[in-house]
């Protein structure tokens, strides 16, 4: 290749002193590089969402289908009639699509990392934490999205929430921070995992028993004892009950209160176990 | 600090269960010099890299980066190193001024100095054009030459390549070579794995052969040709021609013994100096021997390892460690 010279400022000569370089690393990178590096790796995945919309089929179709589905098939054997019925199913399939993006969040995750780059960002002087929280930035795009769709869906098919906007704002915005604390747990497996495959099929047992033995489509009450104490210890349970009170009452009850404490416990055990797992595996 | 070494490792080991792919390698590169390790597939070179890079943990032994400890604070050796793998790393959902542009940001350059470096970068390496388009429509060399700039975007004053040509058409080998010599005239300093002897030979100051995962040697590449004979001349003999007779001949010229075919009247003759392929030329001609056909090879890594090892470069046990 054709030879050009550097401009000046970038390629200044025979300069390279090693002993000054070494003199001016550092140790480990500061908040303020990792917040950096962080919103760069969130840069990234939002350019290959742009480029990749493909990946938002998951997101689009599940709360219009779900919805309606659920709604139409349970509403009447359920709640006695699909209006009364919706305020029980809302939130709940909100739980549900908030777990599968954190699915998809996972296998992506795993998927990325089997890539070339990956061995560059892991040569870089970055913070380990950068390249799984910066898709995970730009994913809670794809919360938002989902969440909206399905009271947007319920709305169009006769949900009247009581709890009002403001409800229904705070009832998204737990499903998103719920999902999102919870998409560590699926990242840590991602980087656990051999295969984007693997993690898909375990994320699979995980999320099926998480949403179906919760409160997220009936009352727990109905449900035989032994059930009934699996449910009502169940996570999902509590964030189902949250979005609940925020959106049919508009109520802050202290089902939300849990709801947050627990993303917080699953955020602070979850994320440093997925960046030591991450940066083990090389 | 003129003493200090680019990077100095005292037996380095790494071990995948019981297979030892590095099995403690002493290495000692100068600043400002190319250093070459060379060998075959499954030697062990990558894997020694890896671990240089801070990509792999080292399992036993010493290694520093410009004197920082590599297990200690793999952190300050990432600022000091760059690394091109064997197989590009670049991000192939963005075009290569977004790669360019991503790997300033993630390394502390401001947004506006990463894109006027992502600019030159790409004009020193010709990929101007290319620039802005996906990076699915990029040739090998291509995505070679942009897995380099990728490396240089801060200046590191240490570039590990591994492999940089393995695949690349002879055309874009060349190219390969005179950037890869530019750079330590800028002065950096290159760690560089092949497989090719030729290779090592073009660029090389120095070179470490490994197999096994041990070095079985360390020279200048003229010295590690040397022990094999500069050049090989390899004749085939005209039907019935005697050729214990044209050993002799072989013998009494050069003094060294040459390796005779006999089932297929090949004769392999090491020359010390090309030079010297005429006198065995005449001195057969001489003795009336009549010759089929005339041809002289340059060593190959092959015969390095014959004459280091005392095996070949491909034999089987190599062929499992690859696995």
């Amino acid at each position: 290749m054709t030879v050009h010279t550097l401009n000046p400022d970038t390629a200044d000569a025979r300069s390279v002193d090693p002993s000054a370089l070494v003199a001016r690393t550092t140790s480990r990178p500061s908040l303020g590089e990792t917040r950096v590096q962080t919103l760069s790796m969130a840069w990234r995945a939002l350019k290959k969402m742009r480029r990749k919309p493909e990946q938002f089929f998951d997101v689009l179709i599940q709360p219009l289908l779900f919805t309606a589905m659920f709604a139409f098939i349970f509403g009447g054997a359920i709640s006695g009639s699909v209006s009364e019925y919706l305020p029980v199913l809302i939130p709940g399939i909100l739980a549900q699509t908030a777990l599968t993006v954190c699915m998809a969040t996972g296998v992506q995750m795993r998927e990325d990392m089997d890539k070339g780059v990956f061995d560059r960002f892991k040569s870089l002087p970055i913070a380990r934490i950068a390249p799984l929280a910066g898709p995970m930035i730009a994913d809670l795009i794809r919360y938002g999205v989902a969440s909206v769709l399905t009271v947007v869906t319920g709305l169009l098919i006769g949900y009247r929430p009581g709890g009002g906007v403001l409800g229904c704002v705070g009832g998204v915005a737990l499903t998103v921070i719920a999902g999102w604390s919870l998409a560590w747990i699926f990242t840590w497996l991602g980087t656990k995992a051999r295969s984007a495959q693997s993690v898909q099929g375990i994320s699979m047992m995980i999320m099926f028993p998480l949403t179906f033995l919760s409160n997220a489509f009936v009352p727990a009450e109905t449900l035989p004892g032994w059930l009934e104490a699996f449910v009502k210890v169940n996570p999902v349970s509590h964030v189902v009950s949250a979005v609940r009170d925020l959106c049919n009452d508009g109520a802050v009850t202290a089902e939300v209160g849990w709801a947050v404490i627990g993303c917080a416990a699953v955020v602070a055990v979850f994320a440093p176990l997925a960046v030591r797992s991450y940066s083990r595996k090389m | 600090m003129a003493d200090l070494s680019a990077v100095r490792a005292d037996g380095l080991v790494k071990a995948f269960g019981d297979f030892r792919a590095v099995d403690g390698v002493d290495l000692h590169v100068r600043q400002g010099e190319i250093f070459g390790v060379l060998g075959p597939n499954g030697a062990g070179k990558t894997t020694m890299l890896r671990m240089l890079a801070t990509l792999l943990p080292v399992d036993g032994g010493h290694a520093e980066i410009f004197g920082v400890d590599v297990r200690r604070e793999p952190h300050r050796v990432r600022q000091l190193v760059g690394v091109t793998g064997q197989y590009a790393s670049v991000d192939e959902d963005l075009t290569a001024r977004e790669n360019l542009w991503l790997f300033g940001r993630l390394q502390g350059v401001t947004s506006a100095r990463a894109k006027a470096i992502a600019g030159d970068l790409l004009e020193r390496f010709d990929l101007q054009e290319a620039a802005d388009r996906p990076l699915a429509q990029f040739s090998g060399g291509m995505r070679r030459r942009l897995d380099l700039a990728s490396s240089l975007i801060t200046r590191p004053p240490l570039i590990f390549l591994d492999e940089p040509t393995t695949g690349l058409d002879p055309r874009t080998r060349g190219q390969m070579w005179d950037t890869i010599r530019d750079l330590v005239t800028d002065g950096s300093t290159i760690l560089l794995t092949t497989q090719y002897l030729d290779e090592a030979d073009q660029l090389a100051h120095r070179v470490a052969v490994i197999d096994r995962g041990r070095k079985v040697a360390e020279d200048t590449p003229d010295a590690l040709k040397s022990q094999v004979g500069e050049s090989t001349l390899q004749l085939g003999l005209a039907e019935g021609a005697d050729i214990a007779l044209a050993a002799d001949v072989v013998r009494r010229l050069l003094g060294e013994d040459p390796v005779l075919t006999p089932e297929s009247g090949r004769v392999n003759i090491p020359l010390p100096d090309p030079d010297r392929a005429a006198d065995v030329l005449i001195g057969l001609r001489e003795a009336g021997l009549r010759i089929s056909s005339v041809s002289v090879a340059k060593p190959t890594l092959d015969e390095v390892f014959l004459a280091l090892t005392g095996h070949g470069a491909d034999d089987e046990s190599q062929m499992e460690a690859a696995r």
